[in-house]
């Protein structure tokens, strides 16, 4: 039976269960709402739901245990030989025989005994999928009558009800948790089989990032270093000079929107400031390697000095650009909530505009501009289109930004890329990589909030 | 009736001088647009220096309007327009000659929710006169906070923790702070916009209090909702209503023989 057609049943199903639980409420007080502990929709959506879940719960049983269940009732039919392989070799073999139930190319002669096999494959399919349906719409079914027999005038649906949608809220918060728990968990576990070939201390502290290993223990030039340190001094120096530019000026242009602009000028400026925002990163990418790079080159030999098409510089002006609008809509937030009480009595004692600013409204703000700062740093951390196409591939450690750098994120885009092994020192390293940059941004995350927090406090 | 009462107790004590004194405000065919809105039309209002002046009249009738006109604090409302001139000790603040920041050094305020900076209470002080220059040194400044804080009444609260923030004082001692801040910088005019209506009754008494110390250097402005209020601080009042005045006078005057119906009905609390 095909699921989208039972989920349309249980849908049915509960559908009927709204309209008669709502009508047996009604029907119990002879119409009179005000005689009823809730109203009548809530005794409709109590029995719709107790009718929904049971059989949802079921249809979720078949996903996850479903092709599982059929897999090991098809082997169990199979001979003892077949038994008798190991686990990697018996999954293959019944990959083979879903593969030859699905009429697709198999891996090796096909015998009898697999046609059969492959027979019963089938056969077992539907016969389980129709006892999960049947099983989903019956149970469904008695969910709906006896919720509907619960249903009296004091029955508190309305508290019921209020109680399964903080259910549903929890399991979808939990989801977001989980997800996160999952990608740290598997980030932290690939990391410690890294750790198996590369000792922390070298990782952390090698001043080296080669990361080549040998597929031959002969190969030439076969020793990998995976010293994170010129990663880490490159990610650094491109963000620093992404928030070199970024902070000034993102900073002083929500100033001038917030104090100076007139409504008319907001109402373009802000949009268009925003609009850099809405700008594919894959965009920056090119407008630094194709116009920002040859540009700060050519005008570096005017000048005499030999620069690198792809240097530090390029990548890290045009990722300022890209946090300009972070940095402004998030201080332009945090100046506009200054109360305004604070400028008029600023003004009021007779000080300029800009000694208010400077005076009052900067220190006022300054908690919720570090915080746009820190969350401006994470992001240029993270980011690796710019630097993937205008700083470069060379683990160069250098403060100079005319040279070209490489940051954690594009190493991390070139151990993945293309076909790779999965368990050599030079794939984990990638995960390794990961790790410390998650624990970098999630220290500067965690840092913007506690500011946050503090200037939330100091207004209250 | 009340009211009267509590004016009439106070009699004595507020009985207008007769010598006729030069004004030190003057407002003539003041007129303020709010965009399409006509707040305020034709106000003409001397205002005697070293007087307390009330302004009433029911929410929306363009006193703090008018109050916000004399130290220009309208100016930085973008859709604000004003005609009209006002003068102090005679000469026209709107005049392009004048410069606002030195305005609004002459002519302070105090607003109507206690707005103490979040610096410390000696900051908070210091604020004005350092912007100003006021002060040639530290010792000079010290100076200036101890007299400001001293006359609002709050250095003996304050004098052990000057450097802890003014927004952790009480509502009353933050509105002192206000005051104390404001005439840190010694101006000839201070505005009051409701400075009380935040504050509980002991709070209100003592800045009421403290306004009838001050008047002894200032000229002060108060817009006030509280009737007793006005006839307790000051020597004469103006009647605002829909934006124009309809009676203006010594307070006993105003209070005890209104000579407009509208006034009467007010002050008596039929309206408003």
């Amino acid at each position: 039976m095909n699921s989208l057609i039972l989920i349309v049943i249980l849908m049915l199903i509960s559908t009927a269960a709204f309209i008669f639980g709502r009508k047996k409420a009604l029907n119990a007080v002879n119409g009179k709402v005000s005689a009823l502990h809730s109203l009548p929709g809530h005794y409709g959506w109590f029995s719709a739901v107790i009718s929904f879940l049971p059989g949802l719960t079921i249809l979720i049983i078949w996903f996850l245990f479903g092709n599982n269940l059929v897999d090991n009732f098809t082997l169990a039919t199979l001979g003892g030989e077949i038994q008798n392989l190991s686990d990697f070799d018996r999954a293959l073999y019944m990959n083979d025989i879903r593969n030859l139930a699905a009429q697709d190319a198999i891996s090796r002669p096909v015998t009898e005994a697999m046609t059969n096999a492959a027979h019963y494959y089938l056969r077992t399919q539907e016969n389980i999928s129709w006892i999960f349906a049947l099983s989903a719409i019956g149970i469904s079914a008695l969910a709906a009558l006896f919720s509907i027999r619960k249903i009296s005038p004091d029955l508190r649906s309305r508290n019921l009800l209020e109680r399964l949608i903080l259910i549903a809220l929890v399991t979808c918060s939990a989801i977001a948790i989980l997800t996160t728990v999952g990608i740290v968990s598997s980030l932290i576990v690939e990391t410690l089989r890294f750790l198996d070939h590369v000792p922390l201390t070298d990782f952390l502290f090698g001043l080296k990032w080669s990361p080549q290993t040998a597929l031959r223990a002969d190969q030439v030039g076969s020793s990998g270093a995976f010293g994170a340190i010129p990663l880490f001094a490159g990610t650094l120096l491109i963000t620093f000079i992404a928030l070199l530019i970024a902070l000034p000026v993102g900073l002083l242009s929500a100033i001038y929107m917030t104090e100076f602009a007139s409504r008319k000028a907001r109402a373009i400026f802000k949009p268009l400031l925003e609009l850099l925002a809405g700008i594919p990163t894959v965009v920056y990418g090119f407008f630094a390697a194709l116009v920002v790079a040859p540009a700060i080159r050519s005008s570096g030999e005017v000048i005499g000095l030999e620069i690198a098409s792809e240097s530090a510089l390029a990548a890290g002006l045009v990722m300022g650009i890209m946090i300009i609008p972070l940095i402004s809509s998030l201080s332009d937030d945090v100046i506009s909530s200054v109360p305004q009480s604070l400028r008029d009595a600023s003004l009021g004692l007779g000080a300029t505009k800009t000694e208010t600013i400077l005076n009052i409204i900067i220190p006022s703000a300054l908690p919720g501009i570090v915080s746009a700062f820190l969350l401006a740093a994470s992001r240029a951390i993270g980011e690796t289109m710019i630097v993937v196409m205008a700083a470069g591939m060379a683990a160069n450690l250098t403060a100079n930004p005319l040279e070209a750098v490489t940051t954690v994120t594009v190493q991390i885009l070139a151990l993945l890329t293309g076909d790779q092994e999965f368990d050599s020192a030079k794939t984990l390293s990638a995960f390794a990589l990961g790790l410390a940059l998650f624990v970098i941004t999630l220290f500067l995350n965690f840092m913007a909030l506690r500011v946050v927090r503090k200037y939330q406090e100091q207004y209250d | 009736m009340n009211i009267i009462n509590v004016f009439e107790e106070d009699r004595m004590d507020n009985t207008p001088d007769e010598e006729v004194v030069e004004p030190i405000i003057q407002t003539k065919d003041v007129n303020v647009y709010y965009g399409d809105t006509h707040a305020l039309m034709g106000i003409d209002l001397d205002i005697s220096p070293k007087r307390v002046t009330a302004l009433i009249g029911p929410s929306g009738c363009g006193k703090s309007t008018f109050l916000r006109c004399i130290n220009r604090m309208n100016d930085t409302i973008p859709t604000c327009r004003m005609t009209g001139t006002i003068t102090l000790d005679g000469e026209n603040i709107y005049d392009k000659k004048i410069d606002v920041v030195q305005l609004r050094a002459r002519v302070g305020m105090v607003f109507q929710k206690p707005n103490p900076f979040p610096k410390s209470i000696y900051d908070n002080v210091a604020y004005g006169p350092r912007i100003h220059g006021l002060a040639a040194n530290s010792t000079d400044l010290d100076e200036i906070v101890f007299n400001s804080l001293q006359r609002s009444g709050l250095w003996n609260e304050v004098k052990d923790r000057l450097d802890t923030p003014g927004t952790a004082l009480s509502g009353g001692q933050q509105q002192r702070l206000c005051i104390a801040r404001t005439i840190a910088i010694n101006p000839e005019v201070i505005l009051m916009d409701e400075p009380c209506s935040a504050l509980d009754p002991i709070a209100t008494a003592i800045v009421e209090e403290l306004i009838t110390e001050l008047k002894e250097r200032f000229t002060i402005i108060i817009v006030t909702h509280s009737m007793q209020q006005a006839a307790r601080v000051s020597e004469q009042t103006a009647f605002f209503h829909l934006g124009k005045i309809l009676e203006f006078g010594d307070t006993s005057e105003i209070f005890t023989n209104p000579k407009v119906e509208k006034t009467k009905d007010y002050i008596t609390g039929r309206f408003g």
